[in-house]
């Protein structure tokens, strides 16, 4: 691969408008920007359709919302149910600044946390307005019935995170993400009910349609029939989720993927920081080369739980005969202010150097011990098992080890992706008239995502911000009908999707598309991983590509295009994780410093602490699509940090 | 073959899409490592009939965390499987021993229609849902959290009914094809908090009657409950029971005795 080194220009890129309000007064921007924006009369906005892509957190509070306004609301699935998204899986919980244990939060220091948690690689106002409207997305989730944890008072529990002094975060037994996503499930069933919301479940979109530069709607398959349908809108929202699993194996779920991002972005959608993956510290370790995906401990463990391995190096002793004195607890050890609750970014790549030095634990020595003990004998086996009994449970049977009488084994996985769709302080992409939201936008966590602040953030875009700062561009459209879906600009898409299908049915290869995706995923994962450098990061480009030409020339798809055909879903998603995977190599060699999930060798500090450069790279890196075969152009958006004081990270 | 690897011998049901009479084929599954789940067997048969060209086996998931409720399979008969309280994605090969005849066929219920081999449309269910499963609370109107307290057991009960997946599994494994056991969680799960009063009864019979409109008749056998992989209970439904007659009595007067 040939990297094209663009030296920063250090102003941001005319195409780049962040639509960020000129004003110092961060603590009243958003209030006062509510005000300055364009309204959609009551009565008007049935005038308006708008389509919105996944029925996740951030896509079912969007949906249902918009449709309480009176929007005309198509929702969309691939699911069978839009209650069945990757949000339901979330276990630990959501932050919010509530200050209810009146332990010293308040929005500043939400969002003060959340900026240094993202290592300074995120939009200030955005963040700030994100832990503004965090308060209204628990009283609003209250109101519908999730049931929350409480305490005897009858009053809301919460726990505290990692990366956060505070307890600020509450959740609901380990199923936060399900009792959230069934709520915001429910209010879209109203308008389902309603007629307010059109759900259109088990429909892949395949493109988003375009039209004069102005969105005009999408082009789905209908993964039952495989007939392929456009919708036209005045607007679409795209709630589809994270990229993690171009990793292949990885915490989300098997279906998440990166397509109706990336036919986005090769719409004139940039996309943003790549690079950007979070790896979560504390997943069961892999059992052997079947494995399908990996499973989340939640990180709710690390409040109790100590984190150690042996001292000695190949230790294959059980944890019960390692004495306290050959044991090290290293994340105490190097920081001890924060100990084990330090940032997953921190807590990963520590776990990566003592597995790699060769002190990992279990059979395969490729995890390190995440040990209950102390807290057992502290506060009684009843107590724990109250907290994290499902999360031991699942451990158990995954693993067939008990973790109340024998520490458990963990180690890093992909777990979130805090790049993706570029998108301006109304969540607009640079399409006019496409949205993005929720983790398939790039926005509000920077290099690094803080425990329990994604439910956050795909609530906050879905239930508080976009509902606004669409009828800003709305209200412009008055009077305007949309592009009819028998224009040619609607008849072009859809054959381009019917030629694809048709065209993957015809290669008649040797090898699955589940083959192709787990080479891919392990070259991803080698050399865009955890620890990146130069000499990899062009390795990877090279042969992510020659991996690409011969998945295109090789792979089998069985069965047809007119019934239920997984296999056929699964190509189209395979290839646009190829686009994606050069891509993200691509902005890792340019992104030549460290920063939150990104660790580049090259920039540590003589701890081997990470070392940002913050001269040279305070910027989004957004990139634009060219065509097929050409290389994207990298366009900066530059960051200004006005209200939190820029200082390399220390959690010591 | 190692240790840890076990030979297996599955009977699976193929059916060639909803209007396809179906019938079981036999695979024999070699050399599976009793560490994988259930579904990464099946991946693997399925990969193995890639390499054969055979079409591949078609079957729903997604977490494989026994959260999303997406997989289904009926296995030995029992829905999810053997194991009690765990679904269908949960299941390891260390259930099984070397040399097991596994079958292996979709959810079977008149509401659950097959698609493909071992995948079923649950459509059915999220009607049920739209009938009223949820509280009438307009995004921005919600008055702070913690004005309403909710007494811990309330919020506990209500947890233990709102950790229903969905998946079916009660439905499937019901002679009858009831319903109850999901309804009765979904009901439940809000009429038992304060933010669920207001609209309890209409929920109530809304949401059962258009249960009735799909599903069968409950004749409490308890099948549900041993086949459901949350273990929700069966209180639930008395619970429910008792709030549908209440609720018949309440909602005509409250339509004023029309
Ligand atoms: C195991 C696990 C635990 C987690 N725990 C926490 C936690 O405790 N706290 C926290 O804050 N965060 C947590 N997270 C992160 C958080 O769950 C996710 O970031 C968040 O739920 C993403 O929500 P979303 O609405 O953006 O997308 P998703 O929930 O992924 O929804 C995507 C939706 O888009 C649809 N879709 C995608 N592509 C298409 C297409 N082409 N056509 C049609 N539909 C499409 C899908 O069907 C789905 O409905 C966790 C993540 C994992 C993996
Ligand atoms: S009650 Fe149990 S078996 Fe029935 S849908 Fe819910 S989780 Fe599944
Ligand atoms: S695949 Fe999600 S519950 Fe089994």
């Amino acid at each position: 691969m040939t990297a094209t080194m663009e030296p920063s220009s250090k102003v941001s890129s005319p195409r780049l408008d962040s639509k960020v309000p000129q004003t110092d007064d961060i603590a009243n921007m958003w209030e006062n920007h509510k005000f300055s924006m364009k309204l959609v009369n009551p009565n008007n906005k049935r005038k308006f359709s708008v389509i919105v892509v996944g029925t996740g957190l951030a896509g079912s509070s969007a949906a249902a919302t918009l449709a309480e306004l009176g929007y005309k609301v198509k929702a969309f699935t691939f699911h069978d149910s839009p209650r069945r998204a990757h949000s339901i899986a979330a276990q630990g919980g959501i932050n919010a600044a509530k200050n209810y244990q009146n332990d010293g939060d308040s929005v500043h220091r939400l969002f003060y946390d959340t900026v240094k948690g993202g290592d300074y690689r995120s939009r200030e106002a955005n963040v700030h307005r994100l832990a503004e409207v965090s308060v209204n997305i628990i009283d609003q989730a209250a109101a519908q019935g999730v049931p929350f944890a409480r305490d005897y008072g009858g009053l809301l529990d919460n726990r505290s995170f990692g990366g956060a002094q505070v307890s600020r975060t509450f959740y609901a037994r380990g199923q936060t993400g399900q009792q959230l996503l069934l709520g915001a499930y429910s209010a879209l069933n109203r308008q389902i009910e309603s007629g307010g919301v059109e759900m259109h479940n088990r429909k892949e979109m395949l493109d988003l349609v375009v039209k004069d530069g102005q969105t005009c709607g999408i082009v789905t398959r209908d993964l039952l029939t495989g007939e392929v349908e456009s919708h036209s809108a005045h607007a679409v929202v795209l709630a589809t989720g994270g990229y993690g699993n171009v990793y292949y194996l990885s915490t989300n779920a098997m279906m998440c993927n990166v397509t109706a991002a990336w036919r986005a972005h090769r719409k004139g959608a940039f996309f943003a920081n790549p690079c950007y993956t979070q790896i979560h510290p504390t997943c069961i370790p892999a059992s052997d080369d079947h494995q399908s995906k990996l499973t989340l401990m939640s990180e709710s463990l690390r409040n109790d739980g100590r984190i150690w391995v042996p001292k000695e190096f190949d230790d294959s002793r059980l944890a019960a005969d390692i004495p306290e004195a050959e044991r090290d607890y290293y994340l105490e050890r190097k920081y001890p202010a924060f100990g084990n609750l330090v940032p997953r970014d921190v807590a990963s790549r520590n776990a990566k150097t003592v597995v790699d030095e060769g002190r990992g634990v279990g059979p395969l020595k490729n995890g390190v011990f995440l040990d209950f003990a102390d807290a057992i004998a502290r506060d009684g086996a009843e107590t724990i098992k109250a907290k994290y009994g499902n999360l031991f449970d699942m451990y158990a049977n995954i693993t067939g080890e008990d973790p109340y009488s024998r520490p458990m084994r963990i180690y890093p996985a992909t777990h979130y992706t805090m790049g993706g769709l570029w998108v301006d302080y109304h969540l607009q992409t640079t399409v006019p008239g496409t949205y993005a939201i929720g983790e398939a936008n790039f926005s509000d966590h920077g290099a690094n995502r803080l425990g329990a602040s994604a439910l956050m953030q795909g609530l906050a875009d879905g239930y508080f911000v976009l509902p606004y700062t669409i009828g800003d561009y709305l209200a412009d459209k008055l009077g305007d009908g949309v592009v009819p879906t028998s224009d040619p600009v609607f008849a072009a898409a859809e054959a381009e999707v019917a030629d694809q299908t048709n065209m993957w049915l015809s290669v008649n290869g040797t090898k699955s598309p589940e083959h192709y995706h787990r080479e891919l995923g392990k070259i991803v994962w080698d050399r865009i991983g955890m620890a990146r450098d130069k000499n990899g990061l062009e390795k990877a480009g090279d042969e992510i590509a020659t991996l690409e030409e011969e998945f295109r020339k090789n792979v089998r798809v069985m069965g047809d295009g007119t019934s239920m055909n997984t296999e056929l879903e699964k190509v189209g998603r395979v290839s646009d994780f190829f686009g994606l995977a050069k891509l993200k190599a691509r902005d890792a060699l340019v992104r030549e410093e460290s920063c939150g999930g990104h660790f580049r060798v090259e920039s540590q500090t003589e701890e081997g602490e990470a070392l940002r450069d913050d001269d040279n790279f305070s910027h989004v890196a957004a990139w634009e699509w060219n065509g097929e075969g050409a290389d994207q152009t990298k366009h900066e958006e530059q960051l200004e940090f006005k209200h939190v004081k820029l200082s390399q990270r220390s959690y010591k | 073959m190692s240790e840890n690897n076990i030979n297996i011998t599955l009977d699976v049901w193929r059916q060639n899409g909803p209007a396809d009479k179906g019938h079981f084929e036999t695979y024999e599954a070699k050399e599976i490592s009793t560490d994988s789940s259930f579904l990464e067997m099946l991946d693997v048969v399925n990969e193995r009939l890639i390499d054969d060209e055979k079409l591949p086996i078609t079957f729903e998931s997604d977490c494989r965390e026994g959260i999303c409720g997406t997989c289904s399979l009926m296995i030995n008969g029992q829905a999810h499987g053997p194991n009690k309280g765990q679904a269908t994605c949960q299941l390891h090969m260390r259930t099984f021993s070397d040399g097991d005849h596994i079958t292996v066929e979709p959810f079977r219920a008149a509401s659950f229609p097959v698609i493909k081999d071992l995948a079923v449309s649950r459509a059915a269910l999220d009607t049920i849902q739209h009938a009223g499963g949820y509280v009438s609370v307009s995004t921005g109107s919600a008055p702070d959290a913690n004005l309403t307290p909710v007494p811990k057991d309330a919020a506990d009960l209500a947890m233990d009914a709102a950790a229903c997946i969905g998946c079916g599994a009660c439905v499937a494994a019901c002679p009858n094809s009831a319903a109850q056991l999901f309804t009765s969680a979904k009901v439940n799960h809000l009429n038992l908090l304060p933010q669920g009063q207001s609209e309890r009864w209409k929920r109530v019979e809304a949401m059962v009657d258009t249960m009735e409109d799909y599903f069968g008749t409950c004749t409490n056998h308890g099948e549900c409950y041993e086949a459901c992989p949350k273990e929700i209970s069966l209180d639930f439904i008395a619970f429910m029971n008792r709030d549908y007659v209440k609720a018949k009595i309440k909602n005509r007067k409250l339509a004023g005795q029309k």
